[in-house]
This record gives structure tokens, sequence and C-alpha cells, in this order.
């Protein structure tokens, strides 16, 4: 079993799809930050098979998670304190996301607007549908 | 500031009033003829659109107000490139109002946005077409007199046709509405409104062929079929008759039933239609006046 040291605060999150670390690492814009982080790839899992983890040494609250869950549900949010989980953070849809996806209707004023922001918009939260906030095209790729 | 970019934005409460304007302007235009004196309207048409165009300059000039604009877009700066954002900026100074039709989903989204005066979405490409959508529910309320408890037809391409979702959402707001689908397989109503109509529990039914249904019907909203909607010339030729209204079929029609069309019409009307009494598609063009007239009035604060 691979160990990677424990983090004293911060966040470790938990059943990433495996593949998707980057991407998320990217998406919470964790390159941009000094926070250290430790990406872990097709570790091995009971629930999922493989999966990814992160574990990103930051003051709590410092990263805006809100585009996990419209990423996936399923990815577990454990908040750490003083080196221990403190409590696991329910992952709420964000009623827009901004300048994460881009809109991939080629009919879309998107597609030939320079400077514009590619807005989706939270439509339908039980099936948790967004549409872009222009064409109203459905988003359906992770 | 209001502005009209889908034919949701105004509740129902709001478009009964704007309806109710709209038929006060029909009986008494001169009460209105200086309305909008000393106010501009530009039409910003980024794509060619003779009749949308001129609807929205007719109400304008018939309210006593005058009219700027461009009517392709190689005529205006988006030809070096200008962003809708800064042209509508632009157009913010020029004018008080603005009706934009442009290729592209959204743009009058884009242009709201950045605009500081009203916008009205005169068509974004097959996105949206909020006036059509109120010329036909004032044609409907006037000529029925209410705009609930009846059975509405759509027949022709109910798949790519913007008018015919619009106002399938517009309607689905009123009480006692059941609508009747009829298209070929290939040009089906998408998903996700039978999705919409189940939901909120309005009934449907879906058939292949005009003469089946045409006799239950209050209002027939006809729509082209257009051969390049179709995988194979063999099932257009197969299909294409169906759905080309005539007076044979009109006549299995009931005597009080409405025969809209969004026009242009091609052949999905016999013109012999015409001169039924049925038929208010020419009707419908002028009520797109009234309702324009209307919009221009709420949007401006006028009434």
């Amino acid at each position: 079993m691979l160990n990677v040291g424990k983090i004293e605060e911060g966040y470790v999150l938990d059943h990433i799809k495996a593949g998707k670390s980057l991407t998320i690492y990217h998406l919470l814009e964790l390159d941009k930050t000094d926070a250290q982080v430790a990406i872990i790839k097709n570790a091995r899992s009971n629930k999922m098979g493989k999966k990814d983890i992160l574990k990103v040494e930051c003051p709590v609250g410092s990263i805006n998670l809100d585009v996990l869950a419209f990423l996936d549900r399923k990815i577990t949010v454990n908040v750490i304190e003083a080196g221990e989980i403190m409590h696991k953070e329910d992952l709420i849809l964000p009623k827009e996301i901004k300048n994460v996806i881009k809109c991939k209707n080629p009919r879309c004023i998107t597609s030939i607007e320079q400077g514009l922001p590619h807005i989706f918009v939270l439509s339908d939260e039980k099936k948790g549908i967004y549409r872009c906030k222009y064409c109203e095209g459905k988003y359906n790729e992770y | 500031m209001r502005h009209l970019i889908n034919p949701l934005d105004f509740s129902v409460e709001e478009l009964d009033r704007l309806f109710t304007l709209a038929s006060d302007i029909e009986k008494n235009p001169q009460n209105y003829a200086h309305k909008c004196e000393g106010k501009k309207l530009a039409t910003c048409f980024y794509e060619p659109s003779t009749r949308t165009r001129l609807s929205f300059e007719s109400a304008m000039l018939n309210l006593g107000g005058s009219v700027i604009g461009f009517s392709d877009a190689n005529s205006s700066s988006a030809s070096k490139g200008e962003s809708v954002a800064d042209t509508i900026r632009v157009i913010s100074c020029f004018a008080d109002i603005c009706a934009i039709r442009h290729p592209k989903e959204g743009a009058a989204t884009v242009a709201a946005t950045h605009s500081g005066i009203p916008v009205i979405n005169a068509g974004d490409g097959g996105h949206q077409h909020p006036t059509q959508t109120l010329t036909d529910m004032l044609t409907i309320r006037s000529l029925k007199g209410r705009l609930d408890q009846f059975t509405i037809g759509l027949c022709g391409d109910l798949k790519f046709g913007r008018t015919v979702h619009s106002l399938i959402n517009a309607l689905s707001r009123y009480d006692g509405i059941r609508f009747v689908f009829i298209s070929p397989e290939e040009l089906r109503i998408p998903d996700y409104i039978i999705d919409m109509l189940k939901e909120k529990q309005i009934p449907f039914e879906e058939v292949i062929r005009l003469e089946d249904s045409i006799g239950d019907l209050d209002i027939l909203y006809m729509t082209r079929v257009q051969r390049e909607r179709f995988f194979n010339e063999e099932d257009y030729i197969r299909l294409k008759d169906f759905y080309i209204l005539d007076q044979a079929k009109l006549d299995l029609a009931r005597e009080d039933m409405l025969v809209l069309h969004p026009l242009p019409r091609v052949n999905e009307i016999a013109v012999e239609v015409d001169k039924d009494p049925r038929a208010v598609y020419f009707k419908q063009v002028q009520y797109g006046v009234y309702v324009r007239m209307a919009l221009i009035l709420t949007l401006l604060d006028l009434v």
C-alpha cells in the first residue's frame, strides 16, 4: 500500500474517478497556489477498483470546491484540521459555473464572440443538468 | 430595465397586460400614434429577415417614433470583427430601444448583458424567436378570446422548428391545453419537451398523419417540412404530402378551427386554403405589428 505523509490542515479529496485527478487539480487552480499537493493516481479501491486521491495542505476554506459537485458528486471531501478528519463536506451543485467548461455548440455565440465568459447555469438540480447561459445547450461531458 | 430574450421572460400576468394593450392598439390606433415621438428604435439585423425587421419598423413608425439600423452583417462593424457586446454599447448611445437578430444562439443575451437600452431578441439562430411566439399567442387570444382550454395541433417539422418549441413552452403555462404533435418519425418533437409535458401532466399525443387528428383540433399550427431534413429522398417523397394542408383535409376540420403559420409558406398550405375563413396566417402578420407596438411601449415604460 502506498503511503503519503498525513497533512495537518487542508483537504483530502477521495474517490476521484481514476485518471481525473489532474483535471481537478487544474480546475481547482491548485497550480496557481503554493499549497503542498499530493496527487495519487490509480490507487486501489474496494469500492471503485481504481481511484485517484488529491491531498491538499492549505487553510480550510481557502479553496473553492463548488466545481467538484458538478464534476462528480461521488467525490468525498474530507476536511482535515490538526491532522484529523474533522468532517466530510457535502457537495452542493453550484448554481452557476464560470469559465470551467466551454460550450461546444458551434452555433453558440461563445464560438465567435471574443472575451465572453463561458457560463453554465444549473437547470435541473435533481439530474444535475447544466445549460449554457447563452444558447441553453445541455452540457453532458466530463 | 427590462429586455425580451426568451418568451418565458414575462409572467402570465405580464403577458396578459401586454396582449390587452395590443388589443387596445388594434381598436384605437389613433391613441398611440404619438406615444413614441422623439424615440428611436435600432434594428440590428446580422442576417436578413424582411418580415421581422419590417414588422418592428412598422410598429415603431405607427407609434410616432423613428428607426435606425442595419439589415445585414456586411453593412455593420461586425464585418470588421466588432463583437456584439461592443456594438450594443455603441448602439445604446444612438437609440432608445434595440431589436437584434443574429445567426448565433445566445447573441441577444450577450447584447442584453452589455446594453444601456432595452433589448428585444428578434431571433437568435435556431434558439428563440420570442416576438413570433407573442404574435402567435395574440392571434389565438384575439380570435378565440382565450389562451386556455383548447386542443392545438402542431404539424410538420417539430424537431428543428424553434417557433414550435417556444409556442409549446409558452402555452404550457395555461390551463386545459392539449397538444397533438403531427410529424414524421424523423422530425418528432424533442424528448426534452416531451419530458417537460409529462412532468407538468399536460396531455399530448403524437400522430403521423394530419387527417387522423385534424377533426379534434381547435387550432392547427402549420410549419414547413424541408427536404434537407430527411435522410433519404424516398422518405421525403413518401411523407411530404401528409403535411400539406389542402381543402380536402381542411374539410375534415371543425368550422371554428384556426390555421396558423409563422410564414414564409412554401407549399405546405395549398393556395386554395387562403380564402377559407379559418386560414388566419395573414391576419397573424397584422397581429405581429400590434404585439410589437405593445412590447415597445411596455419596455420603454410608456404605458
